[in-house]
């Protein structure tokens, strides 16, 4: 049962995979908690119309994947803030950058394997030098996280007050959203573009429910996306038909379904005694904000 | 005598054709407890933006704390309008407030002693120790504003500016939040700008009201301002100031 780690795809596999899995849970906390999680949906794929484009032209398909991504990123980093708003709009993009993805299939007269490679990852082929590039990137990109940390969270929860303590928050955005791209653009190569989705969110979805603090949920991210790697391609590896993209999606479904459906049970348990003015759930407070509203109209109205 | 904490003259707002506000000058000084009041879109928060140098204005000269208004100015302490503050967040009551203290600054804030008891004085100043490490999802609106309050308090600003800080709380949630708040404005002899709905609950504490209302401002003492010659004059239509059950209603005769 062990010596399927003997083979060095599957030692490449495993180091890449994790790698990825690390940087992918840090990048997703951020995501959840500026409300972003659709652009993690979009990148992956409008990259994917890139990397067709690229094999269309005769270019490196790495190329196009990287201009497009960094591209939307860009231009989703200048949609602002309100989430409905940027969310349909990034929905409209990322169906033009589909559309064109399978237009320039199409228009390919051959087999665009390595396009083909991208929409689906080629975990079990990746080279030792593959592997060199993860790191390398991984590594810049996370000292660029550590660099923004503070200023990133800050903004992420409260924008407003962040722009008046002299925080650059249009400028934080995009450079958020390039970082993103960058990881999207390693890992879709390595894990295809349904489990960029899957590491991105599933680990720091299942982390914020947990983790009281910031850093307690990116750990607690880290180490199940990690987990989920780690385990998905040991069970691929094992089963030997069965896809690793797989095995890591459903373990993070299998993780994610209990805490989503009993963290509001551990929530209620950890709130502090005695709180008499506790408000319970959202209905509850859009509640009080309609009367609160009705009341102000009979002493300040003009109408 | 000091110079005035905050100084506007001729003041013009305007975002394109739209113009916000007219022709506005007042000076407002050191320690003083101030209620900007008005209708809904009258251009209170635009007001605290001004000041802040979130927006600049078309003309007029504004100046706060003897300087023109600058971003990520210190000594201004700001609450924004409230809103229900996401669950999804994994954050603790004392991170909110720990942004207020290095928030801005770049790079990562490892956990410290000090960083700590600096957040545990700015919540005790609230009364918030007691859920300093709940989760902000847990807490209730009243809560939650404290924490806001705590956090503008942290870099010991000469200027706080609060939008709206009584909305959607329950009357004995709104007296501790009026009450609060005046004992850091005199205590600290911090000059606090509040925006609100309601000048009743504030009537006993503040000094001055700053009414707005199409554009133009009055300020002075709340009899001075809050009856029906001023505010009519002011809406340039027919208001009338009514007191009823000890509490003051302003009634408009049209839009």
């Amino acid at each position: 049962m062990l010596d399927i780690f003997q083979y060095s795809f599957i030692q490449n596999a495993l180091l890449a995979g994790c790698i990825v899995a690390v940087i992918a849970a840090i990048t997703g906390y951020f995501l959840i908690v500026r409300g972003l999680t659709f652009a993690g949906h979009a990148l992956p794929n409008i990259g994917f119309a890139g990397a067709a484009g690229a094999v269309l032209l005769g270019i490196d398909p790495v190329l196009g994947l990287f201009v497009f991504t960094i591209g939307a990123g860009i231009g989703i980093g200048l949609l602002g803030r309100e989430v409905n708003e940027r969310d349909t709009s990034i929905g409209v993009l990322m169906t033009l950058a589909l559309g064109l993805g399978i237009l320039f299939l199409a228009l390919y007269h051959g087999y665009a394997e390595r396009a083909y490679s991208i929409l689906f990852g080629q975990i079990v082929g990746i080279s030792q030098s593959d592997v060199l590039i993860t790191i390398i990137s991984s590594v810049l990109v996370f000292a660029a996280i550590l660099l923004l940390f503070r200023p990133l969270l800050f903004s992420s929860f409260d924008p407003e007050v962040a722009e008046a303590r002299g925080v650059p928050v249009r400028l934080l955005s995009i450079v958020f959203l390039i970082l993103l791209a960058i990881i999207v653009s390693l890992s879709v190569q390595i894990v295809g573009t349904l489990l960029v989705f899957t590491l991105l969110v599933g680990p720091p979805a299942t982390a914020v429910r947990i983790a009281k603090s910031p850093l307690r949920a990116i750990v607690l991210a880290v180490v199940l996306g990690v987990c989920y790697t780690f385990l998905g391609i040991y069970l691929a590896a094992l089963n030997g038909v069965w896809p690793v993209s797989f095995f890591i999606a459903a373990l993070s479904f299998v993780v994610y379904l209990p805490v989503r459906l009993l963290s509001p049970l551990w929530r209620e348990r950890a709130a502090r005694k005695g709180d008499l003015d506790k408000v319970p759930s959202a209905e509850k407070k859009a509640h009080e904000t309609t009367t609160g509203q009705t009341a102000e109209q009979i002493p300040g109205t003009f109408r | 005598m000091q110079e005035p904490v905050i100084e506007l003259e001729q003041v013009r707002v305007q975002f394109g054709r739209r113009v916000l506000l007219e022709n506005i000058s007042f000076a407002i000084e050191q320690g003083e407890f101030i209620a900007v009041l008005g209708p809904n879109g009258a251009g209170k928060s635009t007001l605290l933006k001004l000041l802040l140098g979130l927006i600049k204005p078309a003309s007029g000269t504004v100046r706060v704390l003897g300087r023109p208004p600058t971003r990520g100015n210190k000594e201004i302490g700001y609450a924004p309008q409230h809103r229900v503050l996401e669950a999804d967040l994994a954050l603790r009551a004392r991170d909110v407030v720990g942004f207020g203290l290095d928030g801005n600054r770049w790079g990562f804030s490892l956990p410290s002693a000090r960083r700590n008891a600096r957040i545990d004085e700015a919540l005790e100043e609230v009364n918030a120790l007691s859920f300093a490490d709940a989760p902000i999802s847990q807490l209730s609106g009243g809560e939650q504003q404290r924490l806001l309050i705590a956090q503008a308090l942290l870099t010991n600003p000469r200027l706080l500016l609060l939008d709206e800080p009584l909305s959607n709380l329950d009357i004995t949630r709104e007296q501790e939040i009026v009450a609060l708040v005046e004992r850091v404005c005199r205590a600290r002899q911090v000059t606090v700008l509040l925006v609100a709905h309601d000048v009743n609950p504030l009537l006993p504490v503040i000094d001055r009201v700053l009414y707005i209302a199409r554009g133009h401002t009055a300020l002075g003492r709340p009899d001075e301002i809050i009856n029906s010659d001023t505010l009519s004059q002011l809406y340039g239509s027919n208001v009338e100031v009514v007191q009823a059950l000890g509490r003051l209603f302003v009634v408009g005769a049209e839009t």
